[in-house]
Protein backbone atom coordinates (compact mmCIF):
# COMPACT_ATOMS: atom_id res chain seq x y z
CA UNK A 1 0.00 0.00 0.00
CA UNK A 2 1.34 3.54 -1.08
CA UNK A 3 -0.27 5.86 0.14
CA UNK A 4 -1.11 8.72 -2.83
CA UNK A 5 -2.92 11.09 -1.13
CA UNK A 6 -2.75 11.97 2.61
CA UNK A 7 -4.33 13.94 4.90
CA UNK A 8 -2.97 15.01 7.95
CA UNK A 9 -5.67 16.69 10.53
CA UNK A 10 -7.04 18.78 7.69
CA UNK A 11 -8.88 21.39 9.09
CA UNK A 12 -10.41 24.75 6.86
CA UNK A 13 -12.23 27.78 8.31
CA UNK A 14 -13.77 30.41 6.51
CA UNK A 15 -14.11 32.91 9.45
CA UNK A 16 -15.88 31.33 12.23
CA UNK A 17 -17.59 27.93 9.79
CA UNK A 18 -15.34 24.83 10.10
CA UNK A 19 -15.88 23.67 6.85
CA UNK A 20 -13.60 20.55 7.50
CA UNK A 21 -12.58 19.96 10.70
CA UNK A 22 -9.85 17.71 11.57
CA UNK A 23 -9.64 14.97 8.99
CA UNK A 24 -6.81 12.64 8.30
CA UNK A 25 -6.97 9.65 5.79
CA UNK A 26 -5.18 8.04 3.02
CA UNK A 27 -5.97 6.47 -0.11
CA UNK A 28 -3.64 4.10 -1.63
CA UNK A 29 -3.25 3.59 -5.68
CA UNK A 30 -5.67 1.14 -6.82
CA UNK A 31 -8.75 2.71 -4.20
CA UNK A 32 -11.97 4.38 -5.61
CA UNK A 33 -12.76 6.13 -2.76
CA UNK A 34 -16.30 7.58 -2.44
CA UNK A 35 -16.53 10.65 -0.44
CA UNK A 36 -20.01 10.90 0.71
CA UNK A 37 -21.70 13.43 2.85
CA UNK A 38 -25.30 15.88 2.63
CA UNK A 39 -24.80 19.32 1.12
CA UNK A 40 -22.57 21.36 2.66
CA UNK A 41 -20.57 18.37 4.87
CA UNK A 42 -17.01 19.84 3.38
CA UNK A 43 -16.30 17.04 0.41
CA UNK A 44 -15.74 20.12 -1.97
CA UNK A 45 -13.60 21.76 0.27
CA UNK A 46 -11.70 18.91 1.36
CA UNK A 47 -11.13 18.36 -2.69
CA UNK A 48 -10.37 21.79 -3.24
CA UNK A 49 -7.42 21.65 -0.76
CA UNK A 50 -6.06 18.07 -2.20
CA UNK A 51 -6.19 19.80 -5.87
CA UNK A 52 -4.36 22.71 -4.71
CA UNK A 53 -7.35 25.59 -4.98
CA UNK A 54 -7.57 26.58 -1.46
CA UNK A 55 -5.00 26.43 0.79
CA UNK A 56 -5.82 24.86 4.42
CA UNK A 57 -5.76 26.55 7.77
CA UNK A 58 -4.25 23.98 10.02
CA UNK A 59 -2.83 20.26 9.19
CA UNK A 60 -1.46 19.53 5.67
CA UNK A 61 -2.39 17.17 2.35
CA UNK A 62 0.04 15.88 0.82
CA UNK A 63 0.31 13.73 -2.57
CA UNK A 64 2.50 11.31 -4.24
CA UNK A 65 4.95 12.37 -1.46
CA UNK A 66 4.53 16.54 -1.98
CA UNK A 67 2.96 18.97 0.30
CA UNK A 68 -0.19 20.85 -1.59
CA UNK A 69 0.90 24.33 0.13
CA UNK A 70 5.40 24.12 -0.34
CA UNK A 71 4.79 22.53 -3.86
CA UNK A 72 2.13 23.39 -5.80
CA UNK A 73 2.80 22.81 -8.94
CA UNK A 74 4.21 19.56 -8.81
CA UNK A 75 1.34 18.47 -7.32
CA UNK A 76 -1.32 19.71 -9.46
CA UNK A 77 1.42 18.02 -12.27
CA UNK A 78 0.28 14.73 -10.66
CA UNK A 79 -3.41 15.71 -10.40
CA UNK A 80 -6.25 15.29 -12.70
CA UNK A 81 -9.32 17.28 -11.45
CA UNK A 82 -13.00 17.91 -12.15
CA UNK A 83 -14.36 21.29 -10.10
CA UNK A 84 -17.78 20.71 -9.48
CA UNK A 85 -20.04 21.20 -12.24
CA UNK A 86 -17.12 20.70 -15.01
CA UNK A 87 -16.30 24.63 -15.40
CA UNK A 88 -14.88 25.17 -18.93
CA UNK A 89 -14.29 28.24 -20.67
CA UNK A 90 -17.55 28.34 -23.01
CA UNK A 91 -16.26 30.39 -26.22
CA UNK A 92 -13.45 27.93 -26.94
CA UNK A 93 -14.42 24.45 -28.87
CA UNK A 94 -13.45 21.26 -26.67
CA UNK A 95 -10.54 21.09 -30.01
CA UNK A 96 -8.51 24.54 -28.45
CA UNK A 97 -9.40 23.55 -24.81
CA UNK A 98 -7.93 20.20 -25.05
CA UNK A 99 -4.86 21.96 -26.61
CA UNK A 100 -4.53 24.60 -24.31
CA UNK A 101 -5.08 21.90 -21.46
CA UNK A 102 -2.28 19.69 -22.66
CA UNK A 103 0.02 22.46 -23.62
CA UNK A 104 -0.02 23.88 -20.18
CA UNK A 105 0.23 19.84 -18.59
CA UNK A 106 3.38 20.19 -20.94
CA UNK A 107 2.79 18.44 -23.92
CA UNK A 108 4.04 19.48 -27.49
CA UNK A 109 4.08 18.61 -31.09
CA UNK A 110 2.86 15.18 -31.82
CA UNK A 111 2.46 13.97 -28.39
CA UNK A 112 0.30 16.70 -27.59
CA UNK A 113 -1.59 15.60 -30.78
CA UNK A 114 -1.99 12.07 -29.94
CA UNK A 115 -3.17 12.95 -26.02
CA UNK A 116 -5.70 15.26 -26.77
CA UNK A 117 -6.77 12.62 -29.61
CA UNK A 118 -6.56 9.61 -26.74
CA UNK A 119 -8.57 12.21 -24.55
CA UNK A 120 -11.34 12.71 -27.40
CA UNK A 121 -11.71 9.32 -28.32
CA UNK A 122 -12.86 8.06 -24.63
CA UNK A 123 -15.24 10.38 -24.10
CA UNK A 124 -16.52 10.57 -27.40
CA UNK A 125 -16.14 13.90 -28.96
CA UNK A 126 -15.61 13.61 -32.44
CA UNK A 127 -18.53 14.78 -33.38
CA UNK A 128 -18.71 18.24 -31.55
CA UNK A 129 -14.67 18.71 -31.56
CA UNK A 130 -15.19 22.44 -33.34
CA UNK A 131 -18.43 23.24 -31.47
CA UNK A 132 -18.32 26.41 -28.83
CA UNK A 133 -18.45 24.74 -25.72
CA UNK A 134 -21.22 26.77 -24.51
CA UNK A 135 -23.12 25.93 -27.07
CA UNK A 136 -23.05 21.97 -26.20
CA UNK A 137 -25.58 20.03 -24.05
CA UNK A 138 -25.22 19.44 -20.35
CA UNK A 139 -23.39 15.90 -20.97
CA UNK A 140 -20.92 16.80 -23.17
CA UNK A 141 -19.80 19.59 -21.22
CA UNK A 142 -19.38 17.44 -18.56
CA UNK A 143 -17.14 15.23 -20.56
CA UNK A 144 -15.23 17.70 -22.39
CA UNK A 145 -14.24 18.55 -18.34
CA UNK A 146 -13.64 14.86 -18.14
CA UNK A 147 -11.50 15.10 -20.84
CA UNK A 148 -9.42 17.24 -19.35
CA UNK A 149 -9.00 16.01 -16.44
CA UNK A 150 -7.76 12.70 -17.32
CA UNK A 151 -5.58 14.14 -20.45
CA UNK A 152 -2.31 13.41 -18.98
CA UNK A 153 -3.17 10.01 -17.19
CA UNK A 154 -2.98 12.06 -13.69
CA UNK A 155 -1.89 9.04 -10.79
CA UNK A 156 -4.26 10.80 -8.50
CA UNK A 157 -7.99 12.03 -10.09
CA UNK A 158 -10.27 13.98 -7.80
CA UNK A 159 -13.74 14.32 -9.22
CA UNK A 160 -16.32 16.65 -7.55
CA UNK A 161 -19.70 14.99 -8.34
CA UNK A 162 -18.93 13.71 -11.66
CA UNK A 163 -22.35 12.55 -12.62
CA UNK A 164 -24.37 14.69 -11.05
CA UNK A 165 -27.28 15.99 -13.62
CA UNK A 166 -26.19 13.67 -16.46
CA UNK A 167 -28.87 10.93 -17.47
CA UNK A 168 -28.43 7.10 -16.94
CA UNK A 169 -26.18 6.53 -20.25
CA UNK A 170 -24.26 9.16 -19.53
CA UNK A 171 -23.55 7.99 -15.85
CA UNK A 172 -22.79 4.74 -16.85
CA UNK A 173 -20.20 6.14 -19.50
CA UNK A 174 -18.71 7.93 -16.70
CA UNK A 175 -18.74 5.33 -14.09
CA UNK A 176 -17.38 3.12 -17.04
CA UNK A 177 -14.60 5.67 -17.20
CA UNK A 178 -13.45 5.45 -13.41
CA UNK A 179 -13.83 1.91 -13.68
CA UNK A 180 -10.88 1.08 -16.66
CA UNK A 181 -8.58 3.33 -15.00
CA UNK A 182 -8.72 2.53 -11.32
CA UNK A 183 -6.14 -0.43 -11.22
CA UNK A 184 -3.28 1.97 -11.24
CA UNK A 185 -4.60 5.17 -9.62
CA UNK A 186 -6.06 6.99 -6.50
CA UNK A 187 -9.44 8.36 -7.71
CA UNK A 188 -11.25 10.12 -5.34
CA UNK A 189 -14.94 10.86 -6.27
CA UNK A 190 -17.57 12.95 -4.46
CA UNK A 191 -21.25 11.63 -4.74
CA UNK A 192 -24.49 12.06 -2.79
CA UNK A 193 -26.22 9.03 -5.10
CA UNK A 194 -25.32 6.40 -2.95
CA UNK A 195 -26.08 3.69 -6.08
CA UNK A 196 -22.89 5.19 -7.53
CA UNK A 197 -20.75 3.94 -4.64
CA UNK A 198 -21.74 0.50 -4.88
CA UNK A 199 -21.08 0.89 -8.71
CA UNK A 200 -17.75 1.92 -8.70
CA UNK A 201 -16.20 2.35 -5.25
CA UNK A 202 -14.15 0.24 -3.31
CA UNK A 203 -14.14 2.10 -0.42
CA UNK A 204 -16.28 4.52 1.26
CA UNK A 205 -15.56 7.54 3.36
CA UNK A 206 -18.67 9.41 5.00
CA UNK A 207 -18.22 12.66 6.37
CA UNK A 208 -20.61 15.36 7.65
CA UNK A 209 -19.77 18.62 9.56
CA UNK A 210 -16.67 18.48 8.35
CA UNK A 211 -15.85 15.23 9.81
CA UNK A 212 -14.93 12.11 8.87
CA UNK A 213 -17.24 9.65 10.40
CA UNK A 214 -17.18 6.69 8.86
CA UNK A 215 -14.35 4.47 6.80
CA UNK A 216 -14.90 1.16 4.98
CA UNK A 217 -15.71 -0.79 2.44
CA UNK A 218 -19.18 -0.36 0.44
CA UNK A 219 -20.14 -3.76 2.46
CA UNK A 220 -18.48 -3.17 5.95
CA UNK A 221 -20.79 -0.09 5.99
CA UNK A 222 -23.47 -1.96 4.43
CA UNK A 223 -23.86 -3.82 7.53
CA UNK A 224 -23.86 -1.11 10.00
CA UNK A 225 -27.43 -0.99 8.93
CA UNK A 226 -29.78 -1.04 11.37
CA UNK A 227 -31.64 -4.05 9.40
CA UNK A 228 -28.82 -5.41 8.04
CA UNK A 229 -29.25 -9.48 8.54
CA UNK A 230 -32.82 -8.87 9.83
CA UNK A 231 -35.03 -12.43 8.39
CA UNK A 232 -38.36 -12.16 6.58
CA UNK A 233 -39.80 -15.25 7.25
CA UNK A 234 -43.07 -16.60 5.31
CA UNK A 235 -45.24 -19.40 6.97
CA UNK A 236 -48.76 -20.68 6.26
CA UNK A 237 -51.30 -17.73 6.52
CA UNK A 238 -53.16 -19.57 9.54
CA UNK A 239 -50.36 -20.26 11.21
CA UNK A 240 -48.56 -16.92 11.42
CA UNK A 241 -50.21 -15.82 14.84
CA UNK A 242 -48.44 -18.95 16.36
CA UNK A 243 -45.56 -18.84 14.29
CA UNK A 244 -45.20 -14.95 15.96
CA UNK A 245 -45.61 -16.20 19.69
CA UNK A 246 -42.94 -19.19 18.72
CA UNK A 247 -40.46 -16.68 17.93
CA UNK A 248 -41.19 -14.68 20.80
CA UNK A 249 -40.19 -16.95 23.16
CA UNK A 250 -36.45 -17.33 22.00
CA UNK A 251 -33.69 -15.88 23.97
CA UNK A 252 -32.41 -12.60 22.82
CA UNK A 253 -35.50 -11.80 20.18
CA UNK A 254 -37.41 -8.76 21.77
CA UNK A 255 -40.04 -7.97 19.11
CA UNK A 256 -41.05 -9.56 16.23
CA UNK A 257 -43.50 -7.77 13.59
CA UNK A 258 -45.44 -8.99 10.32
CA UNK A 259 -45.12 -6.84 7.48
CA UNK A 260 -46.86 -7.26 4.14
CA UNK A 261 -44.52 -7.60 0.89
CA UNK A 262 -44.72 -5.95 -1.77
CA UNK A 263 -46.44 -8.93 -3.78
CA UNK A 264 -49.31 -9.21 -0.80
CA UNK A 265 -47.52 -11.79 1.29
CA UNK A 266 -47.73 -11.29 5.01
CA UNK A 267 -44.20 -12.14 6.70
CA UNK A 268 -42.67 -12.41 9.99
CA UNK A 269 -39.95 -10.39 10.63
CA UNK A 270 -37.26 -10.73 13.43
CA UNK A 271 -35.16 -7.81 13.66
CA UNK A 272 -31.00 -8.29 13.70
CA UNK A 273 -29.24 -9.91 16.70
CA UNK A 274 -26.88 -12.98 17.76
CA UNK A 275 -30.26 -15.95 18.15
CA UNK A 276 -31.51 -14.31 14.89
CA UNK A 277 -30.34 -16.65 12.56
CA UNK A 278 -32.30 -18.67 10.02
CA UNK A 279 -31.04 -22.04 11.27
CA UNK A 280 -31.87 -21.44 14.78
CA UNK A 281 -35.47 -19.84 13.91
CA UNK A 282 -36.61 -22.34 11.65
CA UNK A 283 -35.31 -25.28 14.00
CA UNK A 284 -37.70 -23.66 16.93
CA UNK A 285 -40.91 -23.22 14.42
CA UNK A 286 -40.18 -27.24 12.76
CA UNK A 287 -40.52 -28.28 16.18
CA UNK A 288 -44.10 -26.91 16.41
CA UNK A 289 -45.20 -27.97 13.51
CA UNK A 290 -45.10 -24.95 11.64
CA UNK A 291 -43.24 -25.44 8.29
CA UNK A 292 -41.57 -22.34 6.99
CA UNK A 293 -42.25 -21.54 3.42
CA UNK A 294 -39.49 -18.99 2.58
CA UNK A 295 -36.44 -17.07 4.52
CA UNK A 296 -35.11 -14.16 3.25
CA UNK A 297 -31.78 -12.48 4.82
CA UNK A 298 -32.51 -8.44 4.56
CA UNK A 299 -29.65 -7.06 3.25
CA UNK A 300 -28.76 -3.48 5.10
CA UNK A 301 -28.88 -0.09 3.02
CA UNK A 302 -26.42 2.39 2.54
CA UNK A 303 -29.16 5.08 2.68
CA UNK A 304 -29.82 4.10 6.15
CA UNK A 305 -26.08 3.92 7.24
CA UNK A 306 -25.77 7.43 5.48
CA UNK A 307 -28.97 8.76 7.20
CA UNK A 308 -28.04 7.41 10.94
CA UNK A 309 -24.08 8.74 10.51
CA UNK A 310 -24.44 11.63 9.18
CA UNK A 311 -28.17 13.01 10.34
CA UNK A 312 -26.79 12.35 13.93
CA UNK A 313 -23.23 14.81 12.98
CA UNK A 314 -26.03 17.92 13.36
CA UNK A 315 -25.41 17.68 17.18
CA UNK A 316 -21.82 15.79 16.95
CA UNK A 317 -22.89 12.65 17.82
CA UNK A 318 -21.67 9.73 16.21
CA UNK A 319 -23.09 6.37 17.36
CA UNK A 320 -20.61 4.48 15.51
CA UNK A 321 -17.55 5.64 17.00
CA UNK B 1 7.80 31.48 -19.83
CA UNK B 2 6.08 28.75 -21.71
CA UNK B 3 3.60 28.51 -19.20
CA UNK B 4 2.85 32.95 -19.96
CA UNK B 5 3.09 31.93 -23.93
CA UNK B 6 0.12 29.44 -23.48
CA UNK B 7 -1.94 31.63 -21.67
CA UNK B 8 -1.58 34.40 -23.87
CA UNK B 9 -2.35 32.36 -26.85
CA UNK B 10 -5.33 31.41 -25.28
CA UNK B 11 -6.50 34.56 -24.05
CA UNK B 12 -5.84 36.26 -27.23
CA UNK B 13 -7.99 33.60 -28.91
CA UNK B 14 -10.70 34.24 -26.57
CA UNK B 15 -10.65 37.82 -27.56
CA UNK B 16 -11.29 36.82 -30.91
CA UNK B 17 -13.82 34.31 -30.53
CA UNK B 18 -16.73 36.75 -29.07
CA UNK B 19 -17.91 39.73 -30.84
CA UNK B 20 -15.94 41.28 -28.01
CA UNK B 21 -12.25 42.18 -30.18
CA UNK B 22 -14.33 43.52 -32.79
CA UNK B 23 -16.40 45.75 -31.42
CA UNK B 24 -13.71 47.08 -29.00
CA UNK B 25 -11.38 47.88 -32.04
CA UNK B 26 -14.35 49.59 -33.65
CA UNK B 27 -15.40 51.95 -31.12
CA UNK B 28 -11.64 52.74 -29.97
CA UNK B 29 -10.84 53.36 -33.60
CA UNK B 30 -14.21 55.52 -34.40
CA UNK B 31 -14.23 57.16 -31.00
CA UNK B 32 -10.17 58.13 -31.08
CA UNK B 33 -10.42 59.38 -35.13
CA UNK B 34 -13.90 61.92 -33.76
CA UNK B 35 -12.49 63.32 -31.37
CA UNK B 36 -9.45 64.24 -32.32
CA UNK B 37 -11.60 65.41 -35.42
CA UNK B 38 -14.54 67.37 -34.17
CA UNK B 39 -13.25 68.32 -30.70
CA UNK B 40 -9.06 68.45 -31.24
CA UNK B 41 -10.01 70.46 -34.59
CA UNK B 42 -7.44 68.29 -35.82
CA UNK B 43 -8.19 69.99 -39.16
CA UNK B 44 -8.68 73.26 -38.65
CA UNK B 45 -6.19 74.47 -36.71
CA UNK B 46 -3.64 73.59 -39.47
CA UNK B 47 -1.25 72.01 -37.86
CA UNK B 48 1.12 68.72 -38.93
CA UNK B 49 1.02 67.04 -35.44
CA UNK B 50 -0.65 64.24 -33.45
CA UNK B 51 -1.39 66.40 -30.34
CA UNK B 52 -5.24 67.02 -30.87
CA UNK B 53 -4.77 62.66 -31.59
CA UNK B 54 -2.98 62.04 -28.67
CA UNK B 55 -4.57 64.72 -25.89
CA UNK B 56 -7.84 62.42 -25.64
CA UNK B 57 -6.20 59.22 -25.59
CA UNK B 58 -6.42 59.45 -21.24
CA UNK B 59 -9.93 60.17 -21.56
CA UNK B 60 -10.92 57.25 -24.00
CA UNK B 61 -8.66 54.74 -21.68
CA UNK B 62 -10.45 55.80 -18.69
CA UNK B 63 -13.31 54.69 -20.90
CA UNK B 64 -12.35 51.65 -22.65
CA UNK B 65 -9.51 49.79 -20.87
CA UNK B 66 -11.93 49.12 -17.51
CA UNK B 67 -14.33 47.53 -20.31
CA UNK B 68 -11.12 45.46 -21.23
CA UNK B 69 -9.98 44.53 -17.81
CA UNK B 70 -12.88 43.66 -16.14
CA UNK B 71 -13.37 40.11 -17.39
CA UNK B 72 -10.21 38.98 -17.06
CA UNK B 73 -10.68 37.77 -13.45
CA UNK B 74 -13.79 38.68 -12.79
CA UNK B 75 -15.30 36.09 -15.59
CA UNK B 76 -12.74 33.01 -14.44
CA UNK B 77 -14.16 33.75 -11.30
CA UNK B 78 -18.50 33.84 -12.35
CA UNK B 79 -18.41 30.82 -14.60
CA UNK B 80 -16.05 28.79 -11.89
CA UNK B 81 -13.36 28.63 -14.77
CA UNK B 82 -10.43 29.98 -11.95
CA UNK B 83 -10.78 26.37 -10.11
CA UNK B 84 -9.57 24.68 -13.66
CA UNK B 85 -6.81 27.58 -14.16
CA UNK B 86 -5.58 27.83 -10.69
CA UNK B 87 -5.42 23.86 -10.40
CA UNK B 88 -3.60 22.80 -13.82
CA UNK B 89 0.46 23.37 -13.21
CA UNK B 90 1.07 26.97 -13.60
CA UNK B 91 1.95 29.87 -10.98
CA UNK B 92 -0.22 32.60 -9.78
CA UNK B 93 2.52 34.61 -11.46
CA UNK B 94 2.75 33.24 -14.88
CA UNK B 95 -1.63 33.30 -14.76
CA UNK B 96 -1.69 37.44 -13.72
CA UNK B 97 1.71 37.78 -16.44
CA UNK B 98 -0.33 36.02 -19.04
CA UNK B 99 -3.45 37.05 -18.77
CA UNK B 100 -2.40 40.86 -18.38
CA UNK B 101 0.02 40.69 -21.25
CA UNK B 102 -2.46 39.34 -23.70
CA UNK B 103 -4.82 42.27 -23.10
CA UNK B 104 -1.73 44.44 -23.00
CA UNK B 105 -1.25 42.87 -26.95
CA UNK B 106 -4.59 43.16 -27.62
CA UNK B 107 -4.42 46.90 -26.88
CA UNK B 108 -1.73 47.73 -28.72
CA UNK B 109 -2.95 46.13 -31.43
CA UNK B 110 -6.18 48.49 -31.16
CA UNK B 111 -3.76 51.20 -31.07
CA UNK B 112 -2.06 50.40 -34.25
CA UNK B 113 -4.53 50.61 -36.16
CA UNK B 114 -4.87 54.06 -36.01
CA UNK B 115 -2.10 54.24 -38.06
CA UNK B 116 -4.32 55.88 -40.80
CA UNK B 117 -4.24 59.40 -38.97
CA UNK B 118 -0.35 59.03 -39.02
CA UNK B 119 -0.77 58.39 -42.95
CA UNK B 120 -3.26 61.58 -43.29
CA UNK B 121 -0.81 63.77 -41.05
CA UNK B 122 2.40 62.85 -43.00
CA UNK B 123 0.54 63.48 -46.68
CA UNK B 124 -1.24 66.52 -45.42
CA UNK B 125 1.57 68.19 -43.92
CA UNK B 126 5.77 67.62 -42.24
CA UNK B 127 4.96 66.32 -38.47
CA UNK B 128 8.09 65.56 -36.44
CA UNK B 129 7.60 61.93 -36.58
CA UNK B 130 9.92 60.77 -33.61
CA UNK B 131 7.19 63.01 -31.60
CA UNK B 132 4.74 60.91 -32.88
CA UNK B 133 6.69 57.89 -32.04
CA UNK B 134 7.29 58.57 -28.88
CA UNK B 135 3.80 59.80 -28.64
CA UNK B 136 2.65 56.34 -29.29
CA UNK B 137 5.33 54.74 -27.01
CA UNK B 138 3.92 56.68 -24.15
CA UNK B 139 0.13 55.95 -25.30
CA UNK B 140 0.57 52.10 -25.33
CA UNK B 141 2.60 52.24 -21.63
CA UNK B 142 -0.02 54.59 -20.50
CA UNK B 143 -2.67 51.95 -21.91
CA UNK B 144 -0.21 49.35 -19.89
CA UNK B 145 -0.90 50.84 -16.49
CA UNK B 146 -4.59 51.23 -16.73
CA UNK B 147 -4.72 47.56 -17.85
CA UNK B 148 -2.89 47.07 -14.62
CA UNK B 149 -5.12 48.32 -12.38
CA UNK B 150 -8.50 47.07 -14.19
CA UNK B 151 -6.66 43.67 -14.12
CA UNK B 152 -5.96 43.70 -10.09
CA UNK B 153 -9.39 45.08 -9.45
CA UNK B 154 -11.32 42.30 -11.65
CA UNK B 155 -9.54 39.95 -9.47
CA UNK B 156 -11.12 41.64 -6.61
CA UNK B 157 -14.94 40.57 -7.41
CA UNK B 158 -17.15 38.01 -9.62
CA UNK B 159 -19.26 41.28 -10.79
CA UNK B 160 -17.93 42.79 -13.96
CA UNK B 161 -20.06 45.46 -13.56
CA UNK B 162 -18.23 45.99 -10.40
CA UNK B 163 -14.88 45.75 -11.37
CA UNK B 164 -15.44 48.10 -14.03
CA UNK B 165 -17.09 50.72 -12.34
CA UNK B 166 -14.03 50.84 -9.67
CA UNK B 167 -11.30 50.81 -12.43
CA UNK B 168 -12.67 53.41 -14.22
CA UNK B 169 -12.86 55.69 -10.95
CA UNK B 170 -9.22 54.51 -9.85
CA UNK B 171 -7.99 54.92 -13.40
CA UNK B 172 -9.89 58.84 -13.17
CA UNK B 173 -8.02 59.75 -9.72
CA UNK B 174 -4.64 58.78 -11.56
CA UNK B 175 -5.17 60.91 -14.29
CA UNK B 176 -7.12 63.93 -12.73
CA UNK B 177 -4.23 64.01 -10.26
CA UNK B 178 -2.32 65.48 -12.64
CA UNK B 179 -4.29 68.53 -13.72
CA UNK B 180 -3.62 72.08 -12.78
CA UNK B 181 -7.44 72.11 -11.74
CA UNK B 182 -6.55 69.62 -8.83
CA UNK B 183 -3.12 70.66 -8.18
CA UNK B 184 -3.84 73.95 -7.56
CA UNK B 185 -6.59 72.84 -4.63
CA UNK B 186 -3.78 71.28 -3.34
CA UNK B 187 -1.25 74.19 -3.13
CA UNK B 188 -3.74 76.64 -1.41
CA UNK B 189 -2.99 74.56 2.06
CA UNK B 190 -0.83 71.28 0.90
CA UNK B 191 3.10 71.77 1.31
CA UNK B 192 5.22 71.57 -2.04
CA UNK B 193 6.64 67.85 -1.77
CA UNK B 194 3.08 66.94 -1.47
CA UNK B 195 1.88 68.94 -4.56
CA UNK B 196 4.90 67.38 -6.44
CA UNK B 197 4.18 64.28 -5.03
CA UNK B 198 0.45 63.82 -6.23
CA UNK B 199 1.18 65.72 -9.71
CA UNK B 200 4.21 62.56 -10.16
CA UNK B 201 1.94 59.93 -9.66
CA UNK B 202 -0.64 61.24 -11.94
CA UNK B 203 -0.56 59.92 -15.49
CA UNK B 204 -1.50 63.22 -17.25
CA UNK B 205 1.79 64.45 -16.35
CA UNK B 206 4.04 61.39 -17.43
CA UNK B 207 2.17 61.40 -20.82
CA UNK B 208 2.27 65.14 -21.57
CA UNK B 209 5.89 64.89 -20.98
CA UNK B 210 6.10 61.86 -23.50
CA UNK B 211 3.82 63.44 -26.07
CA UNK B 212 6.27 66.45 -25.92
CA UNK B 213 9.14 64.10 -27.74
CA UNK B 214 11.45 63.68 -24.74
CA UNK B 215 11.22 60.33 -24.01
CA UNK B 216 12.51 60.54 -20.58
CA UNK B 217 13.83 57.22 -18.81
CA UNK B 218 11.92 58.32 -15.71
CA UNK B 219 8.36 58.61 -17.26
CA UNK B 220 9.12 55.20 -18.48
CA UNK B 221 10.32 53.88 -15.41
CA UNK B 222 6.76 55.24 -13.83
CA UNK B 223 4.56 53.37 -16.19
CA UNK B 224 6.37 50.49 -15.61
CA UNK B 225 6.71 50.76 -11.45
CA UNK B 226 2.92 51.18 -12.00
CA UNK B 227 2.33 48.10 -14.10
CA UNK B 228 4.75 46.16 -11.74
CA UNK B 229 2.85 47.55 -8.37
CA UNK B 230 -0.54 46.68 -10.01
CA UNK B 231 0.19 43.15 -11.01
CA UNK B 232 2.00 42.25 -7.60
CA UNK B 233 -1.16 43.31 -5.58
CA UNK B 234 -3.11 41.64 -8.37
CA UNK B 235 -1.03 38.42 -7.54
CA UNK B 236 -1.67 38.82 -3.95
CA UNK B 237 -5.62 39.30 -5.18
CA UNK B 238 -5.78 36.23 -6.34
CA UNK B 239 -3.56 34.28 -4.00
CA UNK B 240 -5.48 35.71 -0.79
CA UNK B 241 -8.65 33.86 -1.97
CA UNK B 242 -7.03 30.47 -2.02
CA UNK B 243 -6.28 30.98 2.35
CA UNK B 244 -9.49 32.79 2.42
Amino acid sequence: MSAMIELDHLTKAFGALVAVDDISMTVARGEVLGFLGPNGAGKSTTMKIVSGFLEPTFGTATVCGHNVVAEPVAVKRRIGYLPEGAPTYGDMTPMSYLGFIAEIRGYDGVEKRRRVEAAVEKLGLERVLRQPIETLSKGYKRRVGFAQAILHDPEVLIMDEPTDGLDPNQKRLVRTLIHDMAADKAIVISTHILEEVDAVCNRVVMIAGGRLLADGTPDSLRARARDHNALLLRVAPDRVEAARQKIGTLDGIETVETVTRRDGALMLRVPPGPQANAATVVAALNAENIAVEEVVNEVGLLDDVFYDITAHAAHRENPYA
Amino acid sequence: MRNVWIIIKREIGSYFATPLAYVFIVIFLALSGALAFFIGRFMSREQADLIPFFDYHPWLYLLLIPAIAMRLWAEERKTGTIENLMTLPVSTVEAVIGKFLAAWAFAGLALALTFPIWISVNILGDPDNGVILASYIGSLFMAGAFLAIGSCISALTKNQVIAFIISATVCFLFTMAGLELVLNFFRLWAPDLLVDTIASLSFLTHFNAVTKGVIELRDIIYFISMIAVWLLANVVAVDVRKAA
